[in-house]
């Protein structure tokens, strides 16, 4: 493809404000094809703001978005992830009383014909079975509602139906939050197990900076609706990035006893 | 209530056969959630046709279905918007009104089906009022539906003058629609089992449940969660509308003060002992279908025994109350925490 050498989703001078509130001022990223991107930054940085406009829940304020070297207008979900940009997001978006198929189908499920619109579960089921497995995810069973599975579990899953979705470029928002180190180790497991495999561009959007090292190619801190460091993993260490931001937050202390 | 399958789940030998077993087991608690109304219905007529020896009459069975048809079908839609995470106060308003704009468009020359098409036309746009109002301008659907309660009662009491109207009856379309007590249970019978199909089949029922269990979820899922609940609005209006006309059909009469909050309760009521959650996500029109006819029962079997209708209330009262604490806590521990 002619496209190859352009970066996977270029983001130029994007900027978001709500109201009073600048979430955003001035946001330029490249992620490249098959790259794992790890997107750092405090509470209330922008970070979930940028994964909105990102998959099509909000509209940027000013900047520009290309995608596969063109230029996009992301205005809804469904347009963002016909594109391949696909979100899973903190609260995971799964629907605890339905079964794990009838979750990784949702809005895209396989019917027989007519209008009813009646549910053909048997492929549903075979391919999230096999989609599982794929990505080295072990569940006793797909019947069983999302509402009975641990956090790993519902990540896993989350993680498997933006993957079976042909996602070109997948947003994590904090992957392993409120998990312990088993689960937690799956996910990253997941997520090296599609990065070795190279289909899928990955932003994963975290706070803690060690698993960020175990899976990124590289690291982006945002920092005040603005990315203030940008490195390659192999290039910098968490060190590094602990002293930016704790020296970020000296002084801003100062500033205000000042 | 656990079933011996479901304890011995965990603990079974090969992965197959695990499998094999929760499916089995997943799918059983939602049986059982019909299961349960089924029995005290089961219970109840054993009991009343053993004190009052007529129970299990024709002649009383008759009188039973008609206790049980309209508030049946009201439930079916109402179940299906609790289903979605909202709660339609107005279905008893709309079962009084759609009989009396059948009346018009039939006295306006109109055939009786048509005029039946035209009524139940003009529950659609309640119905859609009720969606469009809670989705678009996003007031509480129990805000919307209530204003809707008494704007109907209103708009029913005016084009009526307050005055009960005779219903054109005796051919073969006023049989089929609720003249014969029969074929009204029929009707009963037959949505029920239409809506549980839709409900846990096809994807109006999934996306249903989807956007009453997780509506944030649902919508960054790629649910049109407003398109849904609107479609549900006016689907339960609709049914409303049609079980009123039933019943018109049926009783002979049609009345201004028919319905009104007193079936809205009882649908209600009927939904929340046949296993739904008010809080959407989980529900069974079946159940309802049940829940209703358990209410029937109630009503009909302390009628024959002679008990006093503020006895029946009171019962009522309490089935609700222990039917839905068993659903709360014991339906949460099974579908969630169950193991």
């Amino acid at each position: 493809m002619a496209t190859n050498n352009e970066p996977l989703l270029r983001i130029e001078n994007i900027a978001k404000v709500f109201g009073q509130n600048t979430a955003l001022e001035d946001v330029n990223l490249e992620i490249g094809r098959g790259e794992v991107h790890g997107l750092l930054g405090d509470n209330g940085a922008g970070k979930s703001t940028l994964m909105k406009i990102l998959c099509g829940l909000h509209q940027p304020t000013r900047g520009r978005i290309f995608f596969d070297g063109k230029e996009v207008h992301l205005h809804s979900v469904t347009q963002a992830r016909a594109l391949g940009i696909d979100c899973v997001h903190q609260d995971l978006a799964l629907i605890p009383q339905l079964n794990v198929y009838h979750n990784m189908f949702l809005q895209r499920e396989s019917l027989h014909g007519g209008p009813l619109g009646i549910l053909n579960n048997r492929p549903m089921r075979k391919k999230a079975r096999e989609c599982l497995a794929d990505i080295g995810v072990n569940i006793p069973s797909v019947d069983v509602p999302v509402g009975r599975m641990s956090g790993g579990q519902r990540q896993a899953i989350a993680v498997a139906r933006s993957v079976y979705s042909n996602a070109r470029l997948l947003l994590l928002d904090e992957p392993t939050a409120a998990m312990g180190a088993k689960e937690g180790a799956m996910i990253l497991d997941v997520i090296n197990r599609l990065r070795a495999k190279g289909d899928v561009s990955i932003i994963i959007i975290a706070h803690n900076y060690g698993h960020v090292f175990d899976v990124c190619d590289r690291v982006n801190l945002l920092q005040n609706g603005r990315i203030t460091f940008s490195r390659a993993t192999s290039e910098t260490s968490i060190q590094e990035l602990t002293d930016i931001v704790v020296n970020e937050y000296r002084n801003v202390a100062k500033e205000a006893q000042a | 209530m656990h079933s011996p399958a479901e304890k011995s789940g965990p603990r079974a030998g090969d992965p197959a056969r695990r499998q094999h077993v929760w499916r089995r087991a997943a799918t059983s608690i939602l049986a059982r959630r019909e299961a349960s109304i089924v029995i005290a219905g089961i219970l109840l007529v054993i009991y009343f046709q053993s004190t009052t020896g007529v129970f299990l009459s024709q002649g009383n069975i008759s009188t039973l279905g008609q206790y049980a048809s309209a508030t049946a079908i009201l439930a079916a839609g109402q179940v299906l918007v609790l289903v979605s995470g909202e709660l339609d106060l107005s279905v008893g308003m709309v079962y009084a009104m759609a009989p009396f704009l059948m009346f018009l468009a039939h006295g306006a020359g109109l055939p009786t089906v048509v005029a039946i098409i035209l009524a139940l036309l003009g529950c659609a746009v309640v119905g859609l009022l009720n969606g469009l109002i809670t989705e678009l301008l996003r007031i509480h659907s129990f805000v919307t539906t209530m204003g809707m309660l008494f704007l109907l009662n209103g708009f029913t009491l005016t084009i009526s003058g307050g005055y009960p109207v005779q219903p054109h009856t005796g051919d073969l379309v006023a049989a089929i629609f609720g003249g014969n007590a029969l074929a009204q249970f029929g009707w009963a019978i037959a949505i029920a089992l239409a809506f549980q199909f839709v409900l846990v089949r096809t994807r109006w029922g999934l996306h249903t449940i989807a956007v009453g269990g997780n509506l944030t979820g649902a919508t960054e899922a790629g649910v049109k969660v407003k398109f849904v609940k609107i479609r549900n609005f006016t689907v339960c209006s609709m049914l409303a509308g049609f079980a009123g006309i039933l019943d018109s059909f049926h009783i002979g009469s049609i009345t201004p003060l028919a319905g009104g909050t007193q079936i809205m309760f009882m649908c209600i009521a009927s939904a929340v002992i046949g296993g739904t959650l008010l809080a959407g996500g989980v529900g069974t029109i079946i159940g309802a279908f049940f829940g209703a006819l358990v209410i029937g029962i109630l009503k009909d079997g302390f009628t024959l025994a002679g008990v006093s209708a503020y006895t029946f209330d009171m019962i009522l009262g309490a089935a609700i109350l222990i039917t839905m604490i068993v659903n709360v806590h014991i339906g949460r521990f099974k579908l969630f925490g169950g193991q």
